[in-house]
């Protein structure tokens, strides 16, 4: 099948990458950009791993073809950890409640949470519980993942600042 | 040992909830698996699988696919399956039984999934072109694809070559026991069937290799739980020496037992990556990993109970029938069950116990081990436990107070010979009792009957075999280094996806040397002393036990040299933060950089006869065949009659895993589990039609639990001191065991009241409206 070179704007900025029409937007932005912490879990829609934002929206890189992202700004893991290697609030949430083990399905939650509290700056338990249904985990039983999005919204909305016990030095 | 005793003095790194290092790669999208891995020249590798369970292979035309450009190679089994070694493991060795294991199919195709053909290519989109324009002549031939069908008379045959599908392992004659039912007041007999689950690791399985001809040396990034069966079987596959293989170890996403021993498949890559000349990569699919990986817990138990009219045990019997599929990870195929027969009484004081097994050979994907491969044992048993409480009209949780093994009773030998040294079930089950309040629950659940409301409690309790301490499982070596630089780097042989054990082997080695935790560093992979990987609930005993053994002696070396040079004795030394100073004397202080800028750079400066350098090695095996942790799993729930969904409620895990060295990263490992428990038990069904047809192919059908399915889990510690050093014992898999059956106790408990019970996995809102409709 034959490729063509189309323009990405991933993370800010400008990319060119070949691709063939049934690329999708989970291969290019892996094999095309080099960007490989959206992770490809199931290719059929299901598992959330492959959450990316288009246009500040979730959607799963596994479903679109490349082709169709082309007039959007696409953002990925990456996009969304600060460039001096810190966290996120939300990230940092994540790590202090063991939101994750092996690491796999993480970027998706984290992208899809992004997305969920920009769009829902204050859900209840509930909503968020539900919220974190759309991305699969066989790690932590959610346990950690739960407890680290009520963390990350409490804290963006003021509420909490830091409760967890540091390593001693 | 047999008091309760607390666990530790305060220690400073052990016992801390350490955030992982891990985490910030992982969380920031630059973790490594085997998928990011990207070499110049790399191919790509898709598989061609048969969609018959059984037939005959009558020819492969694979000129269409290698015109395909883009395609570099296209290999059968006629091409591989001769140059290929054996594909045994080195912890299971050559299989005694088993069925013939080539990297592809040979002359015939024995599950849907078999690989029959790999094309290699420049994209895995061309790869997967090539597998279409493969034309295989296939003639199907009958199957067997239910345990039914495999063990009935004149049943064909899945692998001819071993004359049988059936492996049987019967009891033998045994008037004592038959004397003791006989007599018993109540003998009660339940069957309960699990359903064939698979472990889902988010990350399929996948590997890049790549040969250099020249240099003679084979580089391997697997997804694996070992990096040293990956050495090894790559080694013996290509027929070269162990030691022209090289093995990272990345990140890996998950494995939950997938992914401790090779595959056919990962042989076949290796194979190519050799018969090609460049840099290949595999990375499984979903379709393939659901109907190719393996499969797990395809066991139906025949339990039966003996009582006495006060509700104490006398004897116990078990008839497992166990589906193994066809190609087993490993290889090997064998009668009996071992570990369910030896652990089969649990907790309880059970005078006598007998056993028998039919392992049963099918047309389907191989079984592999999947956390707590022999937990039948204890869901079953633990459902039997509620049965016999039921038909004598006693509480559950009283019936367990009765048989379960007390603190006073210790070491107490298992009637398989086995022997508890130290583990604490009736403290466990007592400290989850109190944690739901188990009178005010009943009381509660009265009053919601009345409503119309049916809630159900159910208790789990369960002993789990850690950290094995026999043949190749039995050990694990640390190198601890003080560099010269004065940090600190570990090698070890272990595997770890999703473990934690980037943190935890850093807590032990820095408590046990005086470093600080942010100066050690973990380096696992194929450079590393030899170890049988991650899995079994090994890594805190064994590889903590060698961490900790190599970090002691290596803290009497950096005594050594700092005393030597501070001119004072050792006792009077202390060690912290990565320096040894003069105990009151804090000014009076060498770090570990400067000691190591002396054993290393000056070694002169030594004291006479001391070797250069700080290093120490050590190669730590446990005390005993098994280091026991214990737990007790209570479930609520509530069972909405009209529909028949299952709600949970609570959840609550009692656990002693002796010495934590990270009650963050336990928890994390329970709560794993029980949410696989819970999948096992409401959810997941890898189900075959009885054409031997996958029906879960993808995760619209193959439903692992969401974040709503998983309540908040309840966690209660004890601790106990294993006889193992440091403490510690394992605990990666009891999660998975315990969970199902109090979660299937208490569904029943629900149903008791309508008068209804379900003993078949998974319990879905058909089969409760079922049971419901039976009981009218």
């Amino acid at each position: 099948m034959p490729e063509r070179r189309i323009e990405l704007v991933v993370n800010g900025e400008r990319r060119h990458v070949d691709v063939e029409d049934r690329t999708t937007l989970g291969d290019a932005l892996r094999d095309g950009c080099h960007l490989t912490g959206t992770h490809l879990a199931c290719e059929h829609g299901v598992c959330g791993a492959c959450t990316v934002l288009l246009d500040g929206e979730a959607v799963r890189s596994c479903l679109v073809f490349a082709v169709q992202a082309t007039e959007a700004e696409i953002t990925t893991i990456e996009g969304l950890s600060p460039e001096d290697g810190s966290l996120s609030p939300i990230q940092d949430a994540f790590r202090e409640c063991h939101g994750l083990q092996c690491g796999f399905c993480t970027p998706g939650f984290v992208v899809s949470l992004t997305a969920f509290l920009a769009s829902s700056p204050d859900p209840s338990d509930e909503e968020l519980r539900d919220a974190l249904t759309g991305n699969l985990c066989r790690c932590t039983g959610y346990q950690g993942i739960v407890k680290a999005a009520r963390l990350a919204t409490d804290r963006l909305n003021g509420r909490r600042i830091v409760e967890t016990t540091e390593v001693p030095a | 040992m047999t008091a309760l005793e607390e666990a530790t003095p305060a220690a400073r790194f052990v016992g801390q909830r350490v955030k992982r290092r891990e985490d910030p790669r992982l969380l920031s999208g630059h973790g490594r698996y085997a998928d990011d891995i990207s070499l110049p020249g790399q191919l790509h590798i898709a598989f061609l699988r048969s969609d018959v369970p059984a037939g005959r292979i009558r020819g492969i035309d694979v000129r269409a696919a290698l015109a395909l450009p883009g395609v570099q190679a296209v290999f059968t089994g006629a091409d591989l399956n001769d140059i290929s070694g054996p594909l045994w493991t080195t912890t299971n060795g050559p299989p005694a039984f088993g069925p013939p294991m080539h990297p592809l199919a040979g002359d015939d195709v024995r599950f849907v999934g078999d690989p029959i053909a790999m094309v290699v290519a420049t994209s895995r989109y061309i790869a997967e072109d090539g597998c279409e324009l493969i034309e295989v002549d296939l003639e199907a031939t009958p199957a067997v694809s239910t345990l039914e069908q495999a063990m009935a008379e004149g049943a064909p045959l899945v692998h001819p070559e071993l004359g049988t599908n059936v492996l049987d392992a019967p009891r033998p004659p045994d008037p004592e026991l038959d004397a003791v039912m006989a007599g018993a007041a109540h003998v009660v007999t339940r069957t309960f069937a699990m359903t064939r689950t698979t472990n889902v690791p988010m990350e399929g399985r996948g590997m890049v290799a790549s040969w250099d001809r020249y240099a003679r040396e084979l580089r391997v990034w697997p997804s694996t739980q070992s990096p040293h069966e990956i050495k090894a079987f790559a080694g013996r596959v290509l027929g070269i020496p162990e030691n022209q293989v090289r093995v990272e170890m990345g990140d890996v996403g998950g494995g939950f037992g997938q992914k401790m021993y090779p595959t056919r498949e990962e042989a076949a890559v290796l194979l190519a990556a050799k018969a090609v000349g460049r840099p290949v990569k595999w990375i499984e699919d979903r379709r393939e990993n659901l109907i190719a990986a393996n499969q797990a817990r395809h066991d139906i138990a025949t339990v039966t109970m003996a009582v006495d009219a006060d509700g104490h045990f006398l004897a116990a019997t078990a008839d497992l029938v166990q589906g193994v599929g066809s190609y087993p990870a490993g290889g090997g195929i064998a009668a009996g069950a071992g570990f369910v027969a030896m652990l089969f009484s649990g907790g309880y004081r059970i005078p006598k116990t007998a056993f028998s097994a039919k392992t049963v050979i099918t047309n389907t994907c191989g079984q592999a081990p999947f956390r707590g491969p022999w937990a039948i044992e204890t869901i079953a048993r633990e459902q039997l436990v509620d049965a016999v409480a039921a038909e004598i009209g006693m509480d559950p949780l009283e019936l367990r107070r009765r048989n379960v093994i007390h603190q006073s009773e210790l070491p107490f030998t298992l009637p398989s010979y086995l022997v508890y040294d130290v583990v604490t079930p009736e403290e466990t089950l007592e400290q989850a009792a109190a944690m739901l309040d188990w009178e005010a629950f009943r009381a509660e659940q009265a009053a919601a009957r009345a409503e119309g409301r049916h809630l159900g409690v159910g208790l789990s309790l369960c002993i789990e075999p850690s950290a094995v301490g026999m043949g190749a499982w039995a050990t694990e070596q640390a190198i601890v280094r003080i560099d010269p630089s004065g940090m600190v780097e570990v090698l070890m042989g272990t595997g770890s996806h999703g473990h934690s054990l980037e943190t935890t082997i850093p807590q032990v080695v820095a408590e046990h040397l005086g470093c600080a935790i942010d100066d050690v560093v973990l380096r696992q992979g194929g450079d590393t002393p030899y170890g049988p990987g991650t899995g079994g609930s090994r890594s805190a005993v064994i590889a903590g036990g060698a961490a900790q053994s190599a970090s002691t002696t290596l803290r009497e070396k950096v005594l050594a040299v700092a005393a030597h040079l501070l001119e004072a004795s050792p006792e009077d030394l202390e060690v912290a933060d990565s320096a040894v100073s003069v105990r009151g004397t804090p000014a009076k202080a060498l770090t570990f950089a400067e000691l190591a800028g002396t054993a290393y750079l000056n070694a002169a400066a030594l004291p006479p006869g001391l070797e250069p350098g700080l290093e120490a090695s050590s190669r730590f095996a446990p005390p005993s065949p098994f280091t026991w942790s214990n737990a007790c799993h209570l479930c609520v729930c509530e069972v909405d009659p009209r529909t028949g969904v299952v709600t949970l409620l609570r959840f609550i895990v009692s656990e002693d895993c002796g010495v934590m060295i990270n009650p963050m990263v336990v928890e994390g490992q329970i709560a794993g589990g029980v949410a696989q428990g819970i999948g096992g038990a409401l959810y997941e069904e890898m189900a075959y039609d009885a054409d031997g047809n996958p029906l879960a192919t993808t995760f619209l059908d193959y439903l692992i639990p969401t974040a709503s399915e998983v309540p908040d889990i309840e966690y209660g510690h004890i601790e106990t001191r294993s006889n193992s050093l440091g403490g510690y014992k394992g605990m990666g898999e009891g999660g998975a065991i315990a969970s199902p059956a109090a979660v299937a106790n208490a569904v029943n408990d629900a149903l008791a009241g309508l008068g209804a019970s379900v003993s078949q996995f998974p319990i879905t809102p058909d089969r409760v409206l079922r049971a419901i409709q039976a009981a009218d």
